[in-house]
């Protein structure tokens, strides 16, 4: 247990230092604007607004939250305080909602649509990878290029694409939004049936983009392995072909592992912006309608949302890592 | 070095995707030549002009030069022309309202269809369920189709500007053809306009330009932190190495994207011009070159011929120039050329949030996309202000990508085929 114990501890450490680091980069980098941040802000914020008295409270409320009069330690003593109680400020441009009540009602939806997506464009794309590597030929020829195109179209034009094809000019699916507008979400099959149909587009346009790029990836890592001289000793000893290939994809598969770990970040972005078009009701386009409303605690809070959430995948997978590493697992026995 | 050369060339890979890239290079540099001019002008008043080739009709109806052609399917044309495909669909909705057998109309045969209604139509009819609005719009559409192949000739009139009398100026028979090389103005968009009535073709071009910088810039400044950090902790090793890998570490899980919109968020939109947000870029994507540069400085450090230089008193950059940065220029290279397709997605995807660079100095493939999605050109069919984009997003980062797969096989024999 104590190599399992030192990896976690390590790992556990690692995300915790992250945490923190991210914590702060979101609390110091909207800071360093030149200028009075409070007055800009409100200035952005208050144009059209004729109520003295409203523009006076989005003043308040930004020197309030940002306590520009206080030094940055104790504001930041506060931003941790507030965070702790879940307190991410106040939403200007959806006043006076909370921004972690918006957050809470749009995270589900981006889970929901981004976590079965990259998984199975995960899977999909390594299954597809493994084949080209070891069929080769014709297969290959074909596959691999097209991978490769897939895999750099961005995530918005695969979302624009289908949704043009698909909604607009077949009309099989709903152009926009997470569910019917004539809905109000609740338990019932119609609503399911909608929000099932409203998920298509979105999702194969991040899973369509993830096959292409893990594919790419987990082709030279197969053929990496192919070549390896373990596989050639296998083959004189007369090992199965069936049988190298599985320990051959099980050595490529954990680099994807890693990979999957590492490009996580990228991803979740590119399938954020994609969501913008789709009028999709998650964060991305929670942070898009922040960006657009000069909405500074939406856009704070969204994107803290975010690094978290990114952090927490990346710390599920390094996890997994360690059980399926069979050289973590061999310093059980050390 | 030559051989080196010579063999990437030999990758096909590589050879694809370096005829892409430069093929787009090239246009980016000839396009303007036979097309100059600021590809920020609004040429156009409205809003998404279609493709095409648009005629001046003030120049083609007051040009003298115009030659008679009696041509056996003219009026045909015209009819064609006018009854849009609403209005076909229409027709064969009043046929089957009254009940006429329609089964072998076929809705683009535009003489059999107006057959069937010359034949059949009659305004005095009023099919059950029709609404009036529906009924005079039919008879509007009648007296349309009766009236295209009439008038024999039209009169051209103009405005006297001091009594404010019309003066009859010429007239225009059906049979008259202007050549279009006797119009003075004639102006040919392959691509429409968008939706501030700018040349969608030039716009993409200089955006097209404009974007490969961004991504050149990004790449570089990331290239250059990237391996200055991947050699100094990789060669130096110790605390050096502890401190540069553990901002490595955390910057790696901390997605680069929201950096990118905390840090763009920051800076006024007026300051944010094109290498603004290129740099900005640069900052936040070096991490995976300081990890690549890195392991392979490690396993470089300690061979013979690295010890030897060290023991010959050679200085630290001496041994990193001549010793070092040879034997990982290819894995930099392949850094820089990814590092250049990351960046372009990333203004990309910048801009469609809204924080890209500024509007007004120059377009990018960002900017043209998602002004395209501001003005809904995806919804009204506007495919020209947003394929086009896509389509050469996607074509850069593929050549890009092509070409370090190729570079890839070249330098990693164990991934050839």
């Amino acid at each position: 247990m104590k190599g399992y114990r030192k990896y976690f501890g390590k790992k556990i450490l690692w995300f915790v230092i992250t945490f923190i680091v991210a914590l702060m980069l979101n609390f110091i980098l909207p800071r360093l604007m030149p200028g009075d941040p409070v007055a800009a802000m409100t200035a952005k914020q208050a144009q059209g607004l004729s109520e003295a008295s409203a523009v006076k409270a989005i003043y308040d409320n930004y020197a309030r939250e940002f306590g520009t009069n206080k030094p940055m330690t104790e504001q930041f003593v506060t931003y941790l305080k507030n965070l702790v109680h879940g307190d991410l400020g106040t939403s200007f441009s959806q006043y006076p909602r909370k921004v972690s009540d918006i957050i809470s009602s749009a995270i589900g939806w981006t889970i929901c649509l981004q976590f079965p997506a990259i998984i199975i464009g995960w899977l999909l794309g390594n299954l597809l990878g493994a084949l080209a590597a070891y069929i080769r030929k014709g297969f290959d020829k074909v596959l691999m290029p097209i991978s490769l195109f897939f895999s750099s179209v961005p995530a918005f034009g695969m979302a624009v694409a289908l949704l043009v094809i698909f909604a607009i000019n077949l009309k099989v699916a709903p152009i926009s939004g997470g569910y019917g507008f004539d809905m109000i979400p609740n338990v019932s099959w119609n609503f399911v049936v909608s929000v099932i149909q409203h998920y298509q587009l979105p999702f194969w346009s991040i899973v369509s983009i993830a096959i292409g790029g893990q594919a790419v990836g987990m082709r030279s890592m197969s053929i990496y392995e192919l070549n390896a001289d373990y596989v050639k000793y296998a083959r004189f000893l007369g090992i199965k072909d069936r049988k190298i290939v599985g320990y051959v994809f099980r050595n490529a598969m954990l680099p994807q592992v890693t990979g999957l770990a590492l490009s996580i970040g990228t991803m979740v972005g590119g399938a954020l912006v994609a969501e913008i078009i789709f009028s999709y009701p998650g964060l991305g386009t929670t942070m898009y309608q922040g960006i657009t409303m000069a909405d500074y605690p939406l856009i704070s809070g969204t994107t803290l949302i975010i690094t978290v959430m990114v952090l927490i995948a990346t710390f599920i997978l390094d996890i997994i890592y360690g059980f399926i590493d069979p050289r973590v697992k061999a310093a059980q026995f050390e | 070095m030559k051989n080196t050369i010579r063999q990437v060339f030999h990758s096909p890979k590589f050879v694809v995707g370096f005829c892409i890239f430069m093929s787009i290079l090239l246009t980016m540099l000839i396009y303007p030549l036979i097309n100059p001019g600021n590809p920020l002008q609004m040429i156009g008043l409205g809003t998404f002009a279609k493709p095409g080739t648009y005629v001046s009709m003030y120049d083609s109806v007051t040009t003298t030069e115009y030659s008679t052609f009696k041509l056996p399917d003219a009026d045909a044309k015209r009819l064609d022309q006018i009854l849009t495909s609403e209005d076909r669909v229409n027709m064969i909705n009043w046929f089957s309202a009254n009940n006429i057998d329609i089964s072998k109309l076929n809705i683009s045969d535009t003489q059999a269809l107006l057959k069937l209604w010359k034949a059949n139509y009659d305004p005095a009819i009023k099919p059950k369920g029709m609404t009036k609005a529906m009924r005079n719009y039919y008879i509007r559409l009648n007296t349309n189709i009766n009236s295209a192949g009439n008038a024999e000739t039209l009169s051209v009139t103009e405005v006297d500007p001091t009594t404010g009398e019309t003066v009859e100026k010429s007239k225009i028979s059906k049979t008259d053809y202007v050549n279009v090389d006797s119009v003075a103005n004639v102006k040919t968009l392959p691509l429409g306009t968008d939706n501030f009535g700018r040349d969608t073709l030039k716009e993409l071009v200089t955006a097209c330009g404009v974007s490969i910088m961004i991504g050149l810039i990004a790449g570089a400044v990331a290239t250059a932190i990237g391996l200055l950090l991947g050699l100094l902790a990789g060669y130096l090793g110790g605390v050096v190495d502890d401190i540069i890998m553990f901002f490595t570490n955390i910057f790696t899980v901390i997605p680069s994207f929201v950096l990118l919109i905390l840090i763009n968020y920051s800076i006024d939109q007026d300051q944010r011009g094109a290498t603004t947000v290129a740099l900005v870029i640069g900052l936040t994507s070096w991490v995976w070159t300081t990890r690549s540069v890195r392991s392979q400085v490690m396993s470089l450090r300690n061979r013979d011929h690295v010890n030897l230089s060290r023991l010959s008193g050679h200085s630290l950059p001496r041994i990193i120039l001549t010793d070092i940065l040879p034997y990982i220029a290819s894995y930099v290279v392949m850094a820089f050329i990814l590092q250049v397709s990351s960046g372009i997605l990333a203004e990309a995807q910048l801009s469609l949030l809204g924080l890209g660079p500024k509007t007004t100095d120059v377009p990018t493939l960002g900017l043209m996309m998602n002004w395209a999605m501001l003005y809904s050109a995806h919804l009204n069919g506007s495919w020209w202000a947003y394929f086009p984009v896509i389509l050469v997003i996607a074509f850069i980062s593929f050549s890009l990508n092509l070409m370090n797969t190729g570079l890839d096989q070249v330098f990693n024999p164990t991934l050839r085929d």
